[in-house]
Order: C-alpha cells, then sequence, then structure tokens
C-alpha cells in the first residue's frame, strides 16, 4: 500500500478497515502522492455540479459496462480507463459517490474483479461530505496518462452467475432489495424504472436485508455490533457461510457484499450481478412469492 | 421523421449532435442549470403535480393548456439530479410556445435521438422518454371533450 491507512478508532474493529477511510482523513491527504480519488454516482452528471478538488470520475454505464454484451469492460479496457485517470496498479484509490456510495461500492467491486489491491471507500461518500459543509469545486476533470497493465478479470472468488447461484442454493441468500420487490409486488425498487423484468418474487430462501440496514444516520456504516446483529443475528449468518449477495442489477449488493466482506469479514462473498433483472426473466428458475424466504426446491 | 420536429426541438437536437460525446454531457448540464422555478401556484400546491415514477429522482411534472390551446410544461426535479433536470429542461425549452396538436406529434423516440444514449446510456434516457409520455397523457386528459 503506497498511503498510510486511515487509523480512526471508529474503523478499528471492523475486519479490515484499511478498506474505509473518513471524511477527515481525505480532507487531510487529498494531494498526497499515490493517491487518485475516484467519483462514481447513480447521476452522470452530478460530478460536474461539484466535486471533490482533483477527483477523477468513472461512471458505471458508460465506462464499467461492455457496450455490447451484458458484462464488465476485459482487461484492456480497463488498463485504458484506469491509465487515463491517472490510476497505476499501485495507486491508493479511494472512491466516493452518491446514494450513501451504491455506485462507489458498485465501482470498488468491479475493480476488485481485477485485483487492484488498494481501492477504498469514502465512509458516507458524498452526503457526508456535504453535510459536513466540505468543499466542492467545478474544475474538469485533470490526470495524467499513466500505464496500468492488463490485468485478466477474475470472476470467479466475488462474482455469481446464474448457474452459480443455482448451484449455490441450499447456502445462504441476501436480497437486499426493498421487501416490496422481494415479495414480489413490484420488480422494481419504489420509485425507479421498470426494466422489464417478467416475474416478481425472490429465490427461494433468500434473507430480505435491504442494503440501506448497514447505513448509519450519519450516512457512514454503521458499528460492527449493529452489522452483526443485522447480519449474524438478524439473517442468520455464520462464520464459514458461503454466501451470495444480490439486488436488481447488482449495485446495491455491492454496497452490502463490501460490509459483509470488508467490515464483517465474512470469506468468498460473491455478488450475483445478474440480480433480479436475470433471474425475474431466466426460464423455469424457481422463485417465491411473498415475505416469507420459502424453501429450497427439493428436485 | 426529421422534418416533422418543431424549430426549438429540431434546433436543440442539432446542437447535441454537432458535439462531440464529453461536450454534449456539458451541453446536458446547461439545460439542467436552467431549468425555471415552479410558479408559484404550483409550488404552494404540490398535490397538483404528477410524479413521474420512471424517473431515478423525484420528479414531479405538471401541463397547462392556454385559450390559445398552447402547451406549458412545468416540471421539479432535485438539484441532485442534474441529468434529470437536465431532460427535463430540453422538454421545456423544446416545446415552449407548441399548440397542443404540435406536441402530440412529436415522435415518442425524440430523446432517443439527441445523441445521448451513448454519453449517459440508453436506461437513463428512458427517464425523459417517460416525461415525454407523461407530457402527452396530460394533454390529452386535458383536451378531452
Amino acid at each position: 500500500m503506497t498511503v498510510a491507512t486511515d487509523p480512526d478508532p471508529r474503523f478499528a474493529n471492523y475486519a479490515h478497515p484499511e478498506r474505509l477511510v473518513s471524511t477527515d482523513w481525505l480532507a487531510a491527504n487529498l494531494g498526497t502522492p499515490g493517491l487518485v480519488v475516484v467519483e462514481s454516482d447513480e447521476d452522470v452528471l452530478l460530478y460536474e455540479t461539484g466535486h471533490i478538488e482533483g477527483a477523477v470520475k468513472i461512471d458505471w454505464h458508460t465506462d464499467l459496462n461492455d457496450p455490447v454484451v451484458r458484462d464488465y469492460i476485459d482487461g484492456e479496457g480497463f488498463a485504458k480507463l484506469l491509465g487515463s485517470k491517472g490510476i497505476t496498479r499501485d495507486t491508493t484509490v479511494v472512491i466516493y459517490g452518491d446514494k450513501n456510495n451504491w455506485w462507489a461500492a458498485y465501482a470498488l467491486w468491479v475493480f476488485s474483479l481485477f485485483g487492484h489491491e488498494d481501492v477504498r471507500l469514502l465512509d458516507g461518500g458524498r452526503a457526508k461530505w456535504e453535510a459536513e459543509g466540505r468543499p466542492y469545486t467545478t474544475d474538469p476533470e485533470k490526470a495524467p496518462s499513466v500505464d496500468y497493465p492488463v490485468v485478466e478479470r477474475n470472476d470467479k472468488p466475488i462474482r455469481a452467475y446464474k448457474e452459480d447461484v443455482l448451484a449455490h442454493l441450499g447456502n445462504p441468500l441476501i436480497d437486499v432489495r426493498s421487501p416490496e420487490e422481494f415479495s414480489g409486488e413490484r420488480t422494481t425498487a419504489p420509485a425507479y424504472p421498470e426494466e422489464a423484468t417478467l416475474r416478481g418474487g425472490h429465490i427461494p430462501s433468500a434473507q430480505n436485508v435491504p442494503w440501506a440496514k448497514a447505513v448509519a444516520e450519519d450516512f457512514g456504516f454503521k458499528s460492527l455490533d449493529e452489522l452483526n446483529e443485522i447480519y449474524r443475528d438478524g439473517a442468520g449468518l455464520n462464520d464459514g457461510d458461503s454466501v451470495i449477495a444480490y439486488c436488481r442489477i447488482g449495485e446495491r449488493s455491492s454496497h452490502t457484499w463490501f460490509a459483509l466482506t470488508h467490515l464483517l469479514g465474512f470469506e468468498g462473498v460473491r455478488n450475483y450481478d445478474g440480480s433480479w433483472t436475470e433471474w425475474g426473466s431466466a426460464v423455469r428458475v424457481p422463485i417465491i412469492k411473498g415475505a416469507e424466504p420459502g424453501e429450497v426446491p427439493t428436485h | 421523421m426529421s422534418d416533422a420536429l418543431p424549430e426549438n426541438l429540431a434546433q436543440i437536437r442539432e446542437d447535441f449532435l454537432d458535439l462531440e460525446l464529453r461536450d454534449r454531457l456539458q451541453l446536458l448540464l446547461e439545460f439542467s442549470n436552467e431549468l425555471p422555478e415552479l410558479p408559484e401556484r404550483y409550488a404552494d400546491h404540490p398535490d397538483l403535480l404528477e410524479r413521474v415514477e420512471e424517473c431515478q429522482s423525484p420528479v414531479f411534472m405538471f401541463v397547462e393548456v392556454d385559450d390559445n390551446n398552447i402547451v406549458h410544461l412545468f416540471v421539479t426535479a432535485p438539484k441532485e439530479a442534474p441529468t434529470t433536470r437536465g431532460f427535463a429542461s430540453i422538454l421545456v425549452q423544446g416545446l415552449a410556445g407548441l399548440t397542443v396538436d404540435e406536441v402530440l406529434a412529436v415522435p415518442d423516440d425524440f430523446p432517443q435521438d439527441l445523441g445521448l444514449t451513448e454519453a449517459v446510456s440508453l436506461l437513463r434516457v428512458r427517464g425523459m422518454t417517460a416525461l415525454l409520455g407523461r407530457t402527452k397523457r396530460q394533454i390529452r386528459e386535458k383536451t378531452a371533450a
């Protein structure tokens, strides 16, 4: 790691405290050599209306997704993107964004598919930065062009495909969507566009833990004790469990993937990015309607 | 299709298509900053506004048809949603001064012709398509005999 981690005692209890930085830490470390700050938002224009000084922008739609196949960019695309943002393989990357870091966590997860070692989240994202009255700039993005190596994406450890989920049935699944989406009452988050899912409901046996339960009132992550109560006591996860998280397209579940992996220390947690937009339209996969998790089919 | 576009909309489309992808975002941001505030009669009566469910941010809109059959579109969206504000502003400016028939004749897929699907993604452009659709529906309801 090229830049020292944030020693903030609020993070000390988490399994991997080096994955978070506080707003104080970031404000004090802006401009530190070896550090690049990345903004990743739901709204593609938000960065232009004002961003943290020196931050570069990476958009989940236009930068991280393959424009043709429903997949992420490949090693060459990633190398080109990061090189153009002044990020080398050794750079410490801190990502922040709107909506309590939904998209920031999603970008961090994609960085992790490529094994970028030192990538961290700004705890609380834009909301906390703004609530604390910290400044933004509208200066255009400025980043030196650097070399980022072509690294092949390694999906297996942290990404699940539909077939993986079918093989996983019987192990814990966390559905992080709203209760209305979980029950099948609706197929998109309240107030979000219909994304052409043909069926409503959830994957059998999935526990419904809406992603925002991990977020505290100050927009940062809740404490370790609170997270344990939600995911271990509430959703029944135990050490050694193999866990898959999903939502609608994999963005909200990236946030939960981050909490389970880096804060609670579960190993081998996978994010099913096909999520409900795939499962809810796939032919002959099992679906449960209603508020109860339901049973895994036996045949 | 393009021949049928009212002048304002045709000009807006031309302005976007003349630009490189990156500059199209800047133009969208300018539109976003130009979205007018709601007139007071609606600011005080949120109940009159219709929520646009397809937009990812809380967006509300209202259509008036005046005695000369001219359409007036009012939209509000939060500053945290500049893309949505930009879409709304394009329609508010592009439809300004048009008659009922002219607005109803605007192609439903106009939002996809602005060269923005690559710059902001097709999914996001759907928010503007939905807004145009709701505008037309409100006009039809208000002008139904």
